[in-house]
């Protein structure tokens, strides 16, 4: 079963064309590299995945169902999460209640119900082990690095057990050791069968961890191949437009 | 060496002295109790029995209203109409109440005039998009106008049948303790809970620290907004009838200006104008201190001229505090 089917979007703000007829498949357990210049219409298709706003045209599918989304929450529930570049955090919460935030865990009491601040940070913390983050649940936000803060919004996303996450840029503001845990992560995603998109500038981590590899150029895709039979000099090259199309 | 485990589950790095310290409610509520302690050393007339009583029923309009201001404010709002809410709320017991109506059929009303003018205020704000400072500018304007129209601008002390309940309930006090603070502290206790402990408590702080990402987790940014200028007037039309009850006469200008102090009150108490933080406990801590000022000034004998330099030192330091704080960290 084909997990994401993308056809002919396209998206036009007045004269300007964001996106010309993007057509693109994802597999369950797939990790597609999406890479391109600055302006060629990466973002604009992330958040039409992601319910941002609708395409001027075209089609989307999930698990063989056309879906049309109107807000965010539309595209939650059909089970695609997204991680922002600028992350979407509070800092003033907690990094469980920023985990939580929007379907927080609650508690009864008669008729009464408040937040279960303890399962909160268990569910946390154990999310956290997995991502293998020194993250802690009650520290505020606004304290963390930007590894940790990175942590905090994947955590996020793993929350709803979703069929698709999709990263933006998740490398550009960490170090060195963090980076190849959150490429540690992604693989882990692929293992338990969600299929990720990962927006990234950095070469060394597509190859690293993707297993399809798309190139948009102006709002148009001009290829979707396997990493495998792809070199960072043949991507490159189509980014820039040396290349035409593969 | 400390694994991955200890580092994850260890909840705090610093003891909870240092934590408490670092509030700034902590600070505000030492220097209230100083200048209680002083005033009671150097004035004989402070720690009388007759002045903490009427200390205790001052504080508590203002402090009832400071809760509600300091939701408003925590997320990320401001709302200036409280005082116009209160001289409503009062207009709207009283008339009704001089026509012949029963005090409990006059004070929903009077309430519910008031949760009108807190609905007009957010859905002006979350569905019309507009600053909410100038959205509640405006009912400032408009709803004190209201009262005077509803009152012919004539002060009203006749209440009918029930004119000597609502003075027991506004003015009274039961085991000596003034009315108005067994309000304030039932709402104290149950809005901390509620800050505290509630999904609505905990979007209140998400939207005012920041509204991009509460409107991505998908929560009801817009309808939430609504409840919180809602509450806010809530709290005003709650003191508005305490305040009528307690003057025993009710005119156009009750509650003038009241808006300076109760933001004073909230901020000083440690609501962020940014928004994002705030307490109940701290509102009424907020209030408390302002009163105290007030009543010194008084019992000192310096001219109530100088009230306005001390309370305006007192938002400048707290906000200092607040900077300093956060330049350490």
């Amino acid at each position: 079963m084909t997990r994401l089917v993308l056809s002919g979007i396209s998206k036009s703000y007045g004269a300007i064309q964001a996106l010309s007829s993007v057509s693109l498949v994802l597999q369950p357990g797939e990790v597609l590299g999406l890479m391109g210049d600055n302006g060629a219409g990466k973002s604009t298709l992330v958040k039409i995945i992601a319910g941002n706003f609708p395409p001027s045209a075209g089609e989307m599918r999930i698990d063989g169902e056309t879906v049309v989304f109107h807000k965010p929450r539309d595209a939650q529930r059909q089970g695609i999460e997204a991680v922002y570049q600028d992350l979407a955090l509070c800092d003033n919460l907690s990094a469980a209640s920023n985990v939580f935030l929007g379907r927080e865990a609650m508690r009864s009491l008669g008729p009464l119900k408040y937040l279960n601040y303890r399962r909160m940070n268990e569910v946390a913390a154990d999310l956290f082990r997995q991502l293998k983050s020194e993250t802690r649940p009650r520290d505020l936000v606004r304290k963390m690095s930007g590894g940790q803060r990175q942590a905090v919004a994947i955590a996020r996303t793993l929350l709803s057990q979703p069929k698709i996450v999709m990263m933006d840029e998740p490398t550009a503001a960490i170090s060195v050791r963090q980076v190849k845990e959150v490429l540690d992560l992604i693989g882990r995603l692929r293992d338990h069968g969600i299929s990720v998109i990962l927006i990234s500038h950095r070469m060394p981590d597509i190859f690293a961890v993707a297993d399809r590899i798309a190139v948009l150029r102006r709002g148009e895709l001009v290829a979707s191949k396997p990493a495998a039979e792809s070199s960072p000099e043949e991507v490159t090259g189509l980014i820039t437009g040396a290349i035409d199309a593969a | 060496m400390t694994t991955l485990e200890d580092a994850i589950s260890r909840s705090q790095h610093r003891s909870w002295l240092s934590r408490i310290a670092s509030q700034q409610l902590f600070w505000i509520f030492i220097a209230a109790i100083v200048a209680c302690l002083t005033l009671s050393l150097i004035t004989d007339t402070f720690a009388s029995e007759r002045n903490l009583f009427n200390v205790a029923r001052n504080f508590a309009f203002v402090g009832i209203i400071a809760i509600g201001m300091t939701a408003v404010i925590a997320s990320g709002g401001i709302d200036l109409s409280v005082g116009s809410s209160v001289v409503l709320s009062a207009m709207v017991i009283s008339v009704l109440m001089a026509d012949g109506m029963a005090f409990w059929l006059a004070a929903p009303m009077a309430l519910g005039a008031a949760l009108l003018v807190g609905l007009l205020n957010g859905v002006l704000v979350a569905y019309g998009g507009m600053p909410p400072f100038v959205v509640t500018l405006g009912t400032l304007s408009a709803v004190r106008s209201l009262a005077m129209v509803l009152s012919d601008n004539k002060m009203i002390w006749e209440f009918g049948p029930d004119h000597g309940l609502l003075l027991w309930v506004g003015g009274g006090s039961t085991l000596g303790v003034p009315h108005p603070l067994y309000v304030l502290t039932v709402v104290a206790i149950v809005m901390s809970l509620v800050f505290k402990w509630t999904r609505w408590g905990q979007h209140v702080y998400a939207v005012g620290g920041n509204e991009h990402a509460a409107l991505l987790t998908g929560i009801p940014v817009k309808r939430l907004k609504v409840s919180i200028y809602m509450f806010s007037a809530f709290c005003a039309g709650v003191a508005g009838i305490l305040m009528a009850g307690w003057l025993g006469s009710v005119t156009t200008n009750l509650g003038q200006s009241m808006e300076l102090t109760v933001i004073a009150a909230a901020v000083i108490g440690g609501a962020k104008l940014a928004g994002g933080e705030g307490t109940a406990i701290g509102a009424v801590v907020g209030a408390l201190l302002i009163e105290v000022i007030r009543n010194s000034l008084i019992l000192l004998g310096i001219s109530t001229f100088w009230q306005g330099m001390f309370i305006g030192t007192f938002i400048i330091i707290a906000v200092a505090f607040d900077r300093i704080r956060h330049f350490r960290s």
